[in-house]
């Protein structure tokens, strides 16, 4: 019952009960008199009883306005202030309540709004407390994905599944080494968040180095690790260590493996060099044994006095030849193998700039001292120990400082075919030759540090050298540091790095909770799906009249995360001229074109790189027309199930009239970059995608199978291509 | 009655001095320079020991050894197997494929004397 119509009733009620009552009154008087009083009072009341009526009326009138303003008190004011209060509690908890019309409900809304200031206040503590947990382990996360990326070592942890929750720049770089598939996926098909490990390594290998883990751990042993060692499809060595990730159970329970984490290690070129060392021990022992024999045996036959002039001379020519054929062969040996001779000291391939830079700082900081960059190749590598190294530079500069007052160093790094030169140079006298051999032979002592190496024995450990030399017409001297060079490597990283916009999305703990899901794929929920968002270009838009694809562009979403940095990015070559009129939508020229592979080598490796996916595109049936056409003469199918995030917004906002990537995009209040380009439009729509999952979960739209029905009944979906 | 000894080797550095020192020990000398020819002069020469050495052409001295061992009429021709291969595992090898003896590269010529003369049962 509404509260107007409850304070109509109480008016009512008012109303009737002063008539009531006074009608009551006047009866009971009426049934009390006598007949003759009856008769007397009549005629006297008669004639007045519209005077009568009146004050009956007027007295309900009064109760009707008496009620009102106690019903407007006590009914109206409680019912306002529970609805005022409803909403602090349902939706906006920073609303107070307004003084009540009567002092009690006054009193009442000034407690309440006490209580609501003390539950805001706590829930804002709670969710400072919440931003600051979560902040810490993102930063923790972030912090191991850093350090993770900085290290020399290809790691990468998967859960029990197989399915990969964490990757290193390393490993990512080795797996496209790895992978036979043209330049577009760089290795993310075989690598990925959320991918399965087993495309790189066999299943049963996995699961023997689980169990002999497990074995492991149940003996307590302190080290609980596998190793194994697998070739690859395009046929490289990998080492491979296996460490168990524990899971600290609840309370008392044993922890138990929820994970791996997996340590790579390409071995192919050292085991090409093993296997060259081990050649060479052969030539040198067993190929020495022959000629060997046959000195010996000459010799000692040259020791019998009995022999002819004739013999004797055909002994001697025979050790002649041998002594000539074995000191050719240590020659060569010696020549072919000189790198393997070395002293093999763990030596690290670092870009010469950066040790230049490295030994700046350290002199500026340790010495205090002012330093400057002469001249540093860019391209050049070294091979060095850069601690004992940058150990030498800064205890070299140190005496040049103590004993000789050098208050400034310059550096310089060039390039001398297999060999580098490091120069330390400073202006001024020259020291004596046997200066610079104390220097060089005592151990290193400066700036609090000591080191029981020399000079000399760092130098020694890089194969190096060093000398002093003198500029004379510039008054300068400078040390030359003679050390290898490496071969340059690889920098896509920072490439890499760049793509994404604040750190690379190498990890994903939350995959750590997932487990296999034995449901059927429609019956999943679209938020923990992986789905490959992706585009094409075309030289047109008549697949069937023979247009091409020409590019493909691609993402990853995992978890509910757009993947960016888990990209496939590839032109193709449609073997088929470029019509003009599509080089104004996608920018893309023939000449762009050349050299690019054709689709019959992209398509397997976009399949690969989608496998296990779910797929989504904008008008998707478009792009699935230009791949399904293809099925018959590459042999490759997309079987797993599509999503077109183009129906699915006709089933958002069906009363909407455009549902184009652009207007859909400004919908969902997603910023559009780069658009027409294959890649470009994959993560606008990927990120359109994302928005739509909460939007559909509010329509009751949460499994595959459930968006893939809404999709189907919708208008655009009878479009056909 | 002289003894006949085979040196089969593809080295002549070696074939002259072993040739000379057989001589002076007193047998008498055939020569072949390869696998094949071994196995024929061992059958048209009957020796009564060859020197035998592991890596040759067109036949190695493991197989001249095995054919040598699976005819009847050559039964009784010892075999003193010479090579570089110094492993354990090639002297099991020799040994298995019927070499009487065995001796790694260099050897001391007047222990190879004194081997083949207790192979063929001469006093030294």
């Amino acid at each position: 019952m509404s509260v107007k119509l409850r304070q109509a009733l109480a008016i009512a009620a008012a109303c009737l009960l002063v008539v009531g009552v006074m009608a009551a009154a006047g009866i009971a008087v009426w049934r009390d008199l006598s007949p003759e009083e009856r008769d007397a009072i009549e005629p006297i009341l008669n004639p007045r009883l519209g005077l009568l009526f009146m004050i009956a009326m007027v007295g309900a009138g009064a109760a009707a306005v008496l009620m009102k303003s106690f019903a407007q008190d006590h009914l109206l004011g409680p019912s306002l202030l529970a609805d005022e209060l409803g909403l602090i509690v349902g939706t906006d908890p920073s609303r107070r309540l307004k003084p009540g019309s009567s002092p009690e409900l006054t009193r009442i809304a000034e407690s309440v709004n006490a209580l609501a200031d003390q539950r805001r206040s706590l829930q804002e503590d709670v969710e400072t407390r919440i931003r600051e947990a979560r902040l810490s382990v993102e930063e923790e996360r972030n912090r191991l994905a850093a350090l993770m990326s900085e290290l020399n070592q290809s790691v990468v942890v998967c859960n029990l599944d197989g399915r990969i929750l964490l990757y290193n720049n390393r490993a990512r770089l080795q797996f496209r080494a790895l992978s036979d598939a043209p330049t577009a996926a760089g290795g993310g098909e075989i690598i990925g968040l959320g991918r399965s490990i087993y495309a790189v390594f066999e299943r049963s290998l996995i699961v023997h180095a689980l169990e002999s883990i497990q074995e492991r751990i149940r003996r307590q042993s302190a080290q609980p690790m596998a190793n194994f060692v697998t070739t690859t499809r395009a046929g490289q060595l990998l080492r491979v260590q296996m460490a168990p990730v524990m899971s600290s159970g609840a309370d008392d329970t044993e922890p138990t493996v929820s994970g791996f984490v997996l340590m790579l290690d390409n071995i192919t070129r050292n085991f090409e060099t093993e296997t060259k060392r081990d050649q060479m021990l052969h030539t040198l022992t067993e190929g020495s044994r022959s000629s060997l024999a046959n000195l010996r045996a000459a010799a000692e036959m040259l020791e019998y006095p009995d022999l002819d002039a004739e013999l004797k001379e055909r002994f001697l020519s025979v050790v002649r030849d041998e002594v000539q054929g074995l000191s050719k062969r240590l020659d060569e040996t010696a020549n072919e193998f000189a790198d393997s001779l070395k002293t093999r000291w763990p030596l690290d391939e670092m870009l010469g700039a950066d040790l230049v830079a490295a030994a700046q700082r350290r002199i500026e900081k340790k010495l205090e001292l002012r330093t400057k960059v002469e001249d540093v190749d860019p391209e050049v590598w070294v091979k060095v120990d850069s601690f004992s190294l940058l150990q030498a530079v800064g205890y070299l500069v140190s005496r040049l400082s103590d004993e000789f007052e050098v208050r400034e160093v310059r550096l310089r790094l060039t390039s001398a075919g297999r060999l580098v030169h490091l120069d330390l140079i400073w202006s001024g006298q020259a020291m004596s030759t046997e200066t610079v051999m104390a220097w060089e032979l005592e151990p290193m002592t400066f700036a609090g540090e000591s080191s029981p190496l020399t000079v000399r024995d760092v130098i020694e450990r890089h194969d190096g050298e060093i000398w002093l030399q003198r500029e004379k017409t510039q008054h300068r001297a400078f040390f030359r540091l003679l050390l290898p060079s490496a071969a340059p490597q690889d920098q896509v990283e920072a490439g890499i790095f760049l793509k994404g916009e604040s750190r690379p999305e190498y990890y994903d703990f939350d995959l750590f909770k997932q487990t296999e899901v034995s449901r059927a794929l429609d019956d999943r929920l679209l938020s923990e799906l992986t789905f490959t968002v992706f585009d094409t270009e075309t030289t047109g838009l008549n697949p069937s009249e023979g247009d091409e694809i020409i590019q493909i562009g691609a993402t990853r979403i995992v978890n509910g995360k757009l993947l960016r940095s888990e990209s496939f990015d590839q032109l193709v070559d449609p073997l088929r001229e470029l019509p003009e009129a599509s080089t104004k939508i996608h920018g893309i020229t023939p000449e762009m074109l050349v050299g690019q592979p054709p689709m019959a080598k992209v398509l397997p490796a976009f399949h690969a790189f989608a496998e296990d996916t779910v797929l989504v595109a904008h008008n998707a049936a478009f792009d699935m027309r230009f791949l399904q056409l293809k099925e018959d003469s590459t042999g490759i199918r997309f079987s797993q199930p599509v999503l077109d995030t183009l129906l699915l917004s006709a089933v958002i906002h069906p009363a909407q009239e455009s549902h184009r990537l652009e207007a859909i995009s400004e919908r969902m209040g997603v910023n559009i970059m780069g658009r027409h380009t294959a890649m470009g439009d994959a993560i606008v729509t990927g990120e359109v995608f994302l928005r739509m999952i909460p939007l559909l979960a509010e329509m009751g739209i949460r499994t595959l199978g459930e968006a893939r029905q809404a999709s189907e009944k919708t208008y655009y979906a009878r479009v056909k291509y | 009655m002289t003894k006949k000894i085979l040196i089969a080797d593809d080295e002549q550095n070696i074939v002259i001095s072993l040739e000379f020192l057989m001589k002076r020990e007193g047998f008498a000398v055939c020569i072949a320079h390869d696998g094949q020819e071994a196995l024929d002069k061992a059958r048209s020469e009957a020796p009564d020991l060859i020197l035998l050495d592991v890596m040759m052409p067109r036949k190695n001295g493991y197989e001249v050894c095995q054919e040598i061992r699976a005819e009847a009429t050559l039964q009784a021709t010892r075999i003193l197997m010479l090579t570089a291969k110094g492993r354990e595992t090639e002297v099991t090898k020799g040994l298995a494929m019927g070499a009487d003896a065995y001796m790694t590269k260099p050897f001391s010529t007047k222990e190879l004397v004194a081997k083949v003369k207790s192979l063929l049962d001469v006093a030294a």
